[in-house]
């Protein structure tokens, strides 16, 4: 499924597409939105390198996230570090704690994964919380300049973005290259038949810690660019309905498909912006969804999970596949 | 209080977050019980769970069932989405903020145990726990429905052919593990704020005792269950701020001296 849109021509075509709209979004819907977008998209496919191609389900990515985050935010607002300073130091905090979540979680299979990943995730909201001074608990951490690159101010929100783009680009990339690797059709064999990856003669636990490290440490990249690109990191960063939503953007998107997860997080992070504001009438009835865009998404999940598992993309592929071999 | 909660969730094994959201559920039905018809507490402990039971039930019927099958982390997910509808549905319905819900006179002020004064209304919860704890293990290890149940989660084809109906007995099951939660809910209501997100916290302890506890033995669960409930009793005196943070810790210690949970089966099956 995968490789059919991979490295095929319409893969090019699709990426190309998403280039483009990418390189359109700031001016269809305001900068700091688009970076959410874009953001969100890279955590997704970070996320997905897990779930949809080591079979992974990790319930608490929103740690790296909105762990990384913090770390960012708070050397840029408090420390005044340089820029690539508090992004190095956000990202080896990301990758160092996917580390140590890491060896601890994958003792366990499944549900259990799951688990485990949330409740070390819950761990470090507790801290976000308790420690106050650094985090600034409720209040989270706000920062007034995002400091420089290269002697290029990153303030302009237009600018920020194009930034963002290109590093999630770099990111997209380099899931796309692990995915396609050796290591990559290692991964895809353990989800497959975790028992006869083992008979191979492939040490399983090594191949998911470090695909386990490298999705953390891009979900914690994702995670600087919507903290620094929003100026302000809190404590919803690291809670755990993140976790699930960065979940709930893969599979509406369709696992394991490296570009649906993005689809999946520019339709939510789009739903979610636009639902609010939505007046519905019929025959004079008007509903308003305001605060009713949980209830929403959360149907729209629903239903997902229970019609249509292979996500938005994951259905067109396998439509078209179906087309191709009557 | 954690010690009532812990055991009747760890109990309960099907655990998914759905859980959590029955908890809130039930307590709102024991406060809405009071606002609105004056039902009185301990009637609450007895609609509450029947209500919610019901609503399980129908969840269970409707959507669940189409789950079973597949990856049971779908199961999981589709119950992410029922807390996310679920909480807001009830933000909505009784505002973000909660509502206080006193216990009865009778369970309010302290006891003298002689070596110690302890809240009255913890007494109870702590008894009430034990009571529930001894009904289900009765159930499931003494009668013949119990029998069927842990036949049916064994395996489920053979008790099939065997002539029963294994998708009634899930049905079943799965009701009366959402009344229980509800009663959970409805014994915590006292002790602190009903509102919409309060079973967020549980359900993630809940989380991390069932990854302690080990699958296997109820016993597990509930020695589990009672062990973390007394250390976070004596955490909240020794280091209050972390207090949260101690069951967590636990469970890395556990996960990383023995894997599969201090009364799971070491096998490496699922």
């Amino acid at each position: 499924m995968t490789t059919a849109l991979l490295g095929s021509r319409r893969g090019v075509i699709v990426a190309v597409l998403l280039a483009a709209a990418g390189v359109l979004l700031p001016w269809i819907v305001y900068p700091v939105l688009a970076i959410d977008i874009v953001a969100f998209a890279l955590f997704a496919v970070a996320f997905d390198l897990l779930l949809g191609f080591t079979g992974l389900l990790s319930f608490g990515h929103a740690m790296f996230w909105g762990g990384a985050g913090y770390v960012s935010t708070i050397l840029l607002a408090k420390a005044h570090a340089p820029f690539p300073v508090a992004v190095l130091a956000a990202l080896v905090y990301a990758t160092l704690l996917a580390l140590i979540v890491g060896a601890i979680a994958i003792r366990r299979q499944g549900i259990y994964f799951a688990m485990i990943t949330l409740a070390l995730a819950q761990l470090q909201y507790f801290f976000a919380y308790q420690l106050e001074q650094f985090t600034g608990g409720e209040n989270g951490v706000q920062v007034s300049s995002r400091g420089n690159l290269f002697g290029i101010g990153l303030d302009n929100d237009k600018g920020f973005y194009y930034a963002v783009l290109i590093v999630t680009a770099l990111g997209v990339w380099l899931v796309v290259r692990v995915v396609r690797s050796p290591f990559g059709a290692v991964l895809n064999a353990m989800r497959e038949n975790e028992q006869r990856a083992i008979a191979l003669g492939f040490r399983v636990d090594r191949y998911k810690l470090i695909a386990f490290v490298i999705s953390g440490t891009l979900a914690g990249l994702a995670g600087v660019l919507f903290a620094v690109g929003n100026r302000l990191s809190g404590l919803d960063g690291v809670d755990w309905h993140t976790s699930g939503t960065v979940v709930m953007m893969s599979i509406l998107g369709g696992i394991g498909t490296v570009f649906g997860p993005i689809v999946g997080a520019a339709i939510f992070e789009s739903l979610d912006h636009f639902l609010p504001t939505v007046h519905l009438s019929f025959f004079g009835l008007v509903i308003e969804v305001g605060d009713k865009t949980n209830i929403v998404m959360g149907a729209i999940f629903a239903l997902c999970v229970l019609l249509f598992r292979r996500g938005i993309v994951g259905e067109l592929l396998a439509a078209r596949a179906k087309r191709a071999k009557p | 209080m954690a010690l009532g909660l812990s055991v009747i969730f760890g109990m309960l094994r099907i655990v998914n977050f759905a859980h959590g959201a029955m908890f809130m559920l039930g307590a709102f039905v024991a406060y809405y019980g009071l606002a609105l018809f004056h039902l009185p507490f301990f009637a609450a402990l007895i609609v509450a769970p029947l209500v919610v039971g019901l609503f399980g039930a129908l969840i269970e019927v409707l959507c669940l069932r189409r789950l079973y099958g597949l990856d049971p982390l779908y199961g999981l997910l589709f119950t992410f989405a029922l807390v996310l509808i679920i909480e807001d549905a009830m933000r909505i319905a009784a505002g973000a903020l909660g509502s206080p819900y006193s216990a009865p006179d009778i369970l309010n002020g302290v006891t003298n145990l002689g070596f110690t004064v302890f809240p009255t209304y913890r007494l109870f919860v702590i008894g009430a726990a034990i009571l529930v704890c001894i009904m289900v293990w009765f159930v499931l290890e003494r009668t013949p429905i119990g029998a069927r149940i842990r036949a049916a989660t064994e395996s489920p084809v053979l008790v099939r052919a065997l002539g029963i109906d294994t998708q009634r007995l899930v049905s079943i099951t799965f009701a009366v593990g959402v009344g229980l939660a509800a009663l959970g809910g409805v014994l915590a209501a006292p002790n602190q704020n009903v509102e919409p997100t309060m079973g967020d916290k549980v359900i993630i302890n809940t989380f991390a005792i069932v990854v302690i506890g080990g699958l296997g033995s109820i016993g597990g669960s509930i020695v589990t269950g009672f062990a973390l409930g007394l250390l976070q009793t004596l955490g909240a005196v020794i280091f209050p701020a972390f207090n949260d943070t101690l069951i967590f810790l636990v469970m890395i210690v556990v996960l990383l001296v023995r894997p599969s949970g201090l009364f799971g089966t070491p096998v490496s099956a699922k």
